[in-house]
Parts: C-alpha cells; sequence; structure tokens
C-alpha cells in the first residue's frame, strides 16, 4: 500500500513542489486532487488568523486520516501538509493532495482528507479582528455534516 | 498524570499544562473535568459548560467515560477548527 506523507509546519509550502514529489519517476498515475485552503478576510473584517495545535497528536491523527484515505480509495500517494502560527490573509493553511490511476478516487479522497481534518486534526483558529480584538473560532456544526457523509452506510 | 489545555480553555486555565496527582476517586475523564472545576476559580470559569469540551487521553479522543491513570496525558480542549 502506498504511504501518507504528513507535515505540520509554521513555514509556507510550494503545491507544485509537493504535486512533483508524488507524480515524478513514475507512469501509474492518471490524476492529481487538490485542495488549497486560504486565509480569508472576511471582507476586510480580519488581520489575521492563529492556528494552536497539539504536537505530537496532530501528526499522529493526520496519519491516521491520511492512512485511512490511502486505503478507502486505494490511492498512489498522498499528502497533507498544515501549518501552524500566525497566518495573514490570502495565505495557505493546508494542503491536500491525493494521486490515483482514475480521477474518481483522487477528487474523492481530497473531499474526504479535508472533511475529516476539519474535524479530527486537533488544531484551533484564533481571529485577530481589524480593531485588536480577538477571538477563538467556534466549531461548524455543518463540518461535521460533511464529515458524517463519509460514514460508513 | 499530565494535562494540557488548549485555546480558550488554556487562556481560562492561565496555564498550557501542569502535572497532576488527582484522589483515587478520579477514574475517568469525566470524573476529571469536574474534579478540574471544582478545584479552583480558573477550573470553574474553564470547565464551566462541559458539554462543549473535548478530551484527549495518550493523544487519542477521549470520551467522558475513557478511564484516565497515573502516567496518562490528558488533554482538555474545545471542539477543534482547523483544516
Amino acid at each position: 500500500m502506498a504511504s501518507a506523507t504528513i507535515r505540520v509546519q509554521p513555514g509556507p509550502f510550494d503545491v507544485g513542489t509537493e504535486l512533483l514529489r508524488l507524480t515524478s519517476g513514475r507512469c501509474d498515475t492518471g490524476g492529481v486532487g487538490c485542495f488549497v485552503g486560504l486565509v480569508r478576510d472576511e471582507g476586510g473584517a480580519l488581520d489575521a488568523l492563529t492556528l494552536e495545535h497539539y504536537p505530537g497528536m496532530t501528526e499522529r491523527a493526520l496519519q491516521e486520516i491520511a492512512d485511512d484515505a490511502v486505503a478507502r480509495f486505494a490511492l498512489l500517494g498522498c499528502t497533507v501538509v498544515h501549518r501552524y502560527g500566525r497566518l495573514a490573509p490570502g495565505e495557505a493553511i493546508v494542503l491536500v493532495l491525493a494521486t490515483s490511476a482514475h480521477r474518481q478516487p483522487a477528487l474523492d479522497a481530497t473531499g474526504f482528507l479535508i472533511d475529516w481534518l476539519k474535524t479530527r486534526a486537533p488544531f484551533w483558529k484564533q481571529e485577530h479582528r481589524a480593531g485588536g480584538t480577538t477571538a477563538w473560532v467556534d466549531a461548524r456544526t455543518e463540518d461535521d455534516m460533511a464529515a458524517g457523509r463519509w460514514s460508513a452506510p | 498524570m499530565r494535562v494540557l489545555y488548549f485555546a480558550w480553555l488554556r487562556e481560562r486555565m492561565g496555564r498550557a499544562d501542569e502535572v497532576l496527582d488527582p484522589p483515587p476517586g478520579v477514574t475517568t475523564v469525566a470524573a476529571l473535568l469536574d474534579w478540574l472545576r471544582a478545584r479552583d476559580a480558573k477550573g470553574a470559569a474553564a470547565f464551566a459548560t462541559p458539554g462543549v469540551i473535548r478530551a484527549a487521553v495518550n493523544q487519542v479522543f477521549a470520551t467522558p467515560a475513557t478511564r484516565v491513570a497515573p502516567g496518562d496525558e490528558v488533554a482538555f480542549f474545545p471542539p477543534v477548527t482547523g483544516g
């Protein structure tokens, strides 16, 4: 079975470099699913986000979710990179890449991974709002429902 | 037992982690939460609404009934908001 690569880091990632790591030197890959999550400025109301995480458990949870996706969708490769620390609007927060022989498993696995890591990876977002106040972001019930659509029947 | 707090729980507790030796009756996540809430004013503020608090034992998501024991790493945090 293919192995999944996960990383948790404060600095930026390069999508092209990560994609080539999955696809170069092999000819069995038919498609790559890609999701990049970015910081929105909420119409100018947000100055920055700080992402806090649980070192140790984060890596463990991401590896578990990514390994699950590899097995479930028979992926040829999978990369998840999640940043932490202070991020400005427009900066990338998270990268999900999934490769497979055909497009559908790659696209489905990408959706599965981002839905699950939003509800199972121990990260917390704090908003730094224009005007100087801060607030912790509340979990969204829609995210739980999005993850729920992947539960076994 | 090492206990960790994250996000607004960390802020309300005024610390990120501590080493605790709870009484012998504290053998589950729920009992540990109750004990922390009753311990002092910071605990009362942090754990005022237990229903919104999540926990992990030894870095695995736990339920209120999950057992805790000396030597465990127990974490309390709000629902996660990554991605």
